[in-house]
């Protein structure tokens, strides 16, 4: 199993896509296999890219991955769409606008559910993340599904993340949740060439102006997918922005910030596999829930109990 | 002894005794719960002089011929003259579909309709890489001037009308009919018929689009003022409904997107300085004849007036601005593999119920469409169904004879108003051309497709053959074999072509219709002169994908 | 270990129809599948990659065009040339009885013409996927 790492290190494609499937599955050679990529990751300038549904980000994405090809970097793409929680079940559409990649060595692409029950990156995401950046990617892409939590979690794994709005959506900017706005490294105006874009633009900066005092003010750059317009200078500041981190300090705190989410998402998920297993504990936890139904237990007592039987 | 006075019938005595006996329905009860229509509307068990109670008939009706052309655009309808029998045809190579043509005119055809194969419609040569495999296979291939003399080999175009369904290259393909026909000694101010050129139906429905809605738009407004100026006769455009329904909408929506989108084009040639009253008579249409018999019939009477109302809205003052003159094409989506024969029942009633809704011209499918092109038994089958329905049903006696029916009525004034509901759902979306960028159409379309098929699983509507009414072994019909060496004469035919013709002509008008399209001038001129210099489709459509780029969609399901 | 079946619905060619592969892709998410969409206008080459990036368990070609022969077998051939095996390959569309045999031989484990019920081909891939 060991030469599958030995492959995905000289970007074997299907030994990448061979290995994401394990660790999106959770199988257990997954995470031998993870303990040994880890040494090999560090140099990818992850870009999250997130924002409203109907902003373009799977185009501007395809614009991106083009023009970073151009200056000879390989690139990784990670596609994220919600995972129905009714059927278990997901429609992956994200990948439709970047076909014209997928003849491209120099570039992979993955789409992906969310899988979760509470929305949220899935620890999945931080594993091929590294799979990728083990894998020789430069760069890589993750674009988020638009709604939901996952669009705030991104910052915890991207070293730069883009916020991608569009004109025409009234007042935008206070519909936009609050939290979408504070975590923007960059904020995008795409479909520049509709009408409304000054006035968008104004808002965001409008809103700068009030925020609390930080080091950095963040750019706001107008961008059309369509015309291929902005997409240079987006790049710029992208790069920028690493170099502003790096200057900053900024970038190992990022890395450290990481790295602390995803070990705590690996350890959660451990526990939840743990309680939730038929041969563990989850005929305990299904007694308790019964037992807190009929209201001869309450909840935190029986976390007591849980939790006691692990860490005995 | 019967006297005449015994015999009269006696007149109502309570109003009670108009209404159904509520009680002999209790004791019988329906043996169905689901009685809603194609467009989901819920269908009353019997319907009323109350339900049309403010049905006027001057204003809402009038008289066929008479505005708002409820009735049909014209006064005396087929009595005047019969429905052009016009069967969509084509495959292989433009030697093989000239034959079939012959057929059909000798059968009684009385216009043509031409199909395209997929490299043709999406502007590519027979011998471009991405044609591998498609040559000829669902329609005929033209990549230049050559087929198309080919193609209409003996065949009079100054007595004949030709219908090609063309959309992203429309403007090319077009040229090169008016060249065939100019060579043959036939001027453009005589020639008749129709080019489909509807490219926004392309991104909602039917996907052979080539270029962006703005370049393609322009193309088409080009057509419109040449068309104006130099080929008076022919229609410029079918905005169509059929390949929206096709693709799964309802018949309601069918009818409130294909004329959201022709109200669209009347719009843009108008902003381009065009007069109304100049180009409308040439505005044609194209709906689908589905399942739904009544349901059909209402929405054509329906789309006849929203069309006449919409237009005199706009500002037309010609009467004839204000009529909608469509083609119709019974289901395809409606055929079944299983049982083929039965197919040509189901057309037959729904050939009927577009003669019923008042139709210009009609294509009757082949029983073996849901398998293969159309045999030549099967086509003539079907042309003969369109000549029985003409010539011995006695429906042709009279004008809209369903004219006055409470349900039809009723239906047609429904369909309207839903319609309306739509036109105002794409007015907050910003138009028509916003709406397909926010996949406005093409989410309503895939969930009433999505919709229909759960339905067909779950049993509530029936597909006999498919659903109910199976057939163990299902014996299969000869199907239509085509000639295998097509495609080999047709690349030595392309090959020769580009060798023989004068290249420096070729190359000098190309690069004059790259000037042309990179600014604003009318390109159909460029574009005759480019294929009458044998420029091949593939390459003048080549120029016009480098100037005005490619439309990707986007996935909605 | 959660292991979901993924699903690649292409349309090879220039065949612009989607009406069926879009309701197959929603039926087959609605029973509990991850699905791919590729598009319309799919060469071999993108559908081949696609599957090989996406590691899917399952391709499915949809054509109604009549270009199935040729491009239905450059899958297959290209797959096999890529030695991959444990891909289950299925087709939909326009397709006469006499091809399918071609089909089969070729590796397209099954083919599901008009008037098939989502359901038989939710089953088939549920009861067929190889790994």
């Amino acid at each position: 199993m060991t030469d599958l790492v030995e492959k995905v290190i000289a970007s074997d494609v299907r030994a990448i896509a061979r290995l994401i499937t394990l660790a999106e599955n959770n199988a257990e050679d997954a995470v031998q296999l993870m303990k040994q990529i880890h040494h090999h990751t560090g140099n990818a300038h992850v870009i999250g890219v997130t924002g409203v549904m109907g902003s373009g980000k799977s185009s501007l994405i395809l614009e991106l991955a083009l023009e970073y090809r151009r200056q000879g970097k390989k690139v990784g793409i990670i596609a994220i769409d919600p995972t129905s929680p009714f059927t278990g079940g997901a429609l992956l559409g994200d990948r439709i606008r970047m076909m014209e990649l997928s003849t491209d060595p120099g570039v992979f692409i993955r789409s992906m559910g969310t899988r979760g029950m509470l929305g949220g990156l899935t620890s999945s995401v931080y594993d091929v993340v590294e799979i990728l950046d083990a894998a020789g990617m430069q760069i890589i892409l993750i674009e988020t599904v638009g709604v939901g939590q996952d669009e705030v979690d991104i910052v915890k794994i991207a070293d730069t993340t883009v916020v991608v709005l569009m004109p025409g959506l009234g007042d935008a900017v206070q519909t936009i949740k609050a939290g979408l706005m504070e975590i923007a490294d960059i904020f995008v105006v795409n479909k520049a060439d509709t009408p409304g874009v000054e006035q968008t633009v104004a808002e965001l900066e409008a809103m700068l102006d009030l925020a609390a005092h930080i080091e950095r003010r963040t750019p706001i750059i107008s961008t059309s997918a369509k015309e291929r317009k902005g997409i240079p200078l987006l790049m710029r500041n992208i790069t920028e922005h690493k170099e502003y981190l790096i200057r900053s300090k900024g970038y190992e705190a990022r890395r450290r910030q990481r790295y602390e989410a995803e070990l705590i998402e690996i350890i959660r998920k451990r526990l939840m596999d743990f309680i939730f297993d038929e041969d563990k504990l989850k005929g305990v936890v299904d007694c308790c829930i019964d037992q807190i139904c009929r209201k001869e237990l309450d909840p935190y007592t029986a976390a007591d109990d849980i939790l006691g039987k692990i860490l005995k | 002894m019967h006297t005449k006075e015994n015999t009269k019938p006696m007149k109502h005595q309570s109003k009670s005794e108009t209404q159904i006996d509520q009680k002999a329905v209790t004791e019988n009860p329906e043996h169905r719960s689901f009685h809603k229509n194609l467009s989901n509307l819920d269908i009353k068990t019997v319907y009323t002089p109350d339900d049309i109670k403010d049905l006027a008939y001057d204003v809402d009706l009038g008289p066929p011929g008479g505005f708002p052309f409820v009735r049909g655009v014209h006064p005396t309808m087929y009595r005047g003259r019969l429905w052009t029998m016009r069967q969509f045809a084509g495959f292989g190579s433009a030697e093989e579909t000239n034959k079939r043509y012959h057929y059909l005119l000798n059968h009684g055809e009385t216009g043509l309709s031409v199909a395209f194969d997929y490299p043709t419609l999406y502007g590519y040569d027979s011998d471009h890489p991405l044609a591998r495999g498609e040559f000829g296979k669902c329609g005929v291939a033209i990549s230049s001037l050559v087929d198309m003399e080919l193609l209409f080999h003996n065949i009079p175009l100054d007595k004949i009308t030709t219908s090609m369904t063309i959309n992203g290259p429309a403007a090319i393909i077009w040229a090169m009919y008016i060249a065939n026909a100019e060579n043959q000694g036939i001027s453009k101010n005589k020639l008749g018929g129709t080019i489909q050129n509807d490219i926004l139906k392309e991104y909602i429905a039917q996907k052979s689009y080539i270029f962006p809605p703005e370049p393609s738009m322009r193309l088409i407004i080009d057509t419109f003022e040449y068309g104006c100026k130099h080929v008076p006769k022919w229609n410029t455009i079918s905005i169509s409904g059929y390949h929206i329904r096709e693709a799964g909408s309802t018949a309601v929506q069918e009818l409130a997107f294909t004329l959201a989108d022709g109200l669209e084009y009347v719009k843009a040639a108008v902003k381009r300085g065009l007069d109304i009253d100049a180009f409308a008579p040439r505005l044609s249409f194209f709906f689908n004849a589905h399942n739904d018999f009544f349901e059909e019939i209402a929405k054509y009477r329906a789309a006849r007036r929203i069309w006449a109302n919409e237009m005199r809205r706009l500002g037309a003052k010609n009467p004839r601005s204000l009529w909608m003159r469509f083609h119709t094409q019974t289901a395809g989506c409606s055929l079944t593999a299983q049982q083929p024969e039965i197919n040509i029942v189901r057309v037959t009633m729904q050939g009927l119920a577009a003669v019923l809704g008042g139709t210009q011209s009609l294509h009757t499918n082949s029983m073996d469409e849901a398998l293969a092109l159309p045999s030549e038994k099967a086509v003539r089958i079907a042309l003969r169904t369109q000549q029985i329905i003409a010539e011995e049903t006695g429906v042709t006696n009279t004008v809209d004879p369903l004219g006055g029916s409470y349900y039809v009525e009723w239906l047609t004034d429904t369909m309207e108003e839903e319609t309306y509901k739509y036109f105002e759902r794409i007015e907050q979306l910003g138009g028509v051309i916003p709406a397909i960028e926010k996949s406005f159409f093409q989410r309503e379309i895939a969930d009433s497709a999505y919709r229909y098929q759960k339905e067909i699983e779950e049993r509530k509507r029936v597909i006999v053959g498919v659903n109910r009414y199976k057939l163990e072994d299902d014996l299969g019909i000869p199907l239509l074999q085509m000639d295998e060496k097509g495609e080999e004469r047709q690349i030595h035919r392309l090959q020769k072509l580009r060798k023989d013709r004068d290249n420096s002509a070729v190359h000098r008008h190309l690069t004059d219709l790259r000037k042309a399209a990179e600014g604003t001038e009318n390109l159909m001129p460029h574009l005759l002169s480019c294929v009458h210099s044998y420029a091949t489709l593939g390459e003048t459509c080549g120029v016009l994908r480098e100037v005005f780029g490619e439309y990707k969609e986007s996935a909605i399901f | 270990m959660e292991k979901k079946i993924r699903v690649l619905v292409a349309k090879p060619g220039l065949d612009g129809h989607d009406r069926g592969a879009k309701i197959v892709a929603r039926a087959l998410r609605d029973a509990g599948m991850e699905v791919i969409y590729t598009g319309l206008h799919q060469t071999a080459e993108q559908i081949v990659n696609t599957a090989i990036q996406e590691d899917v368990d399952v391709i499915g070609l949809s054509l109604l065009s009549g270009a199935h022969m040729t491009l239905f077998l450059d899958v297959a051939s290209m797959l096999r040339e890529k030695q991959i095996d444990d891909v289950l390959i299925v087709g939909g569309g326009i397709i006469p009885e006499e091809d399918i045999p071609r089909l089969k031989k070729a590796g397209i484990a099954e083919v599901f013409g008009p008037g098939t019920p989502v359901e038989t081909i939710v089953t088939f891939v549920k009861q067929n996927v190889k790994r």
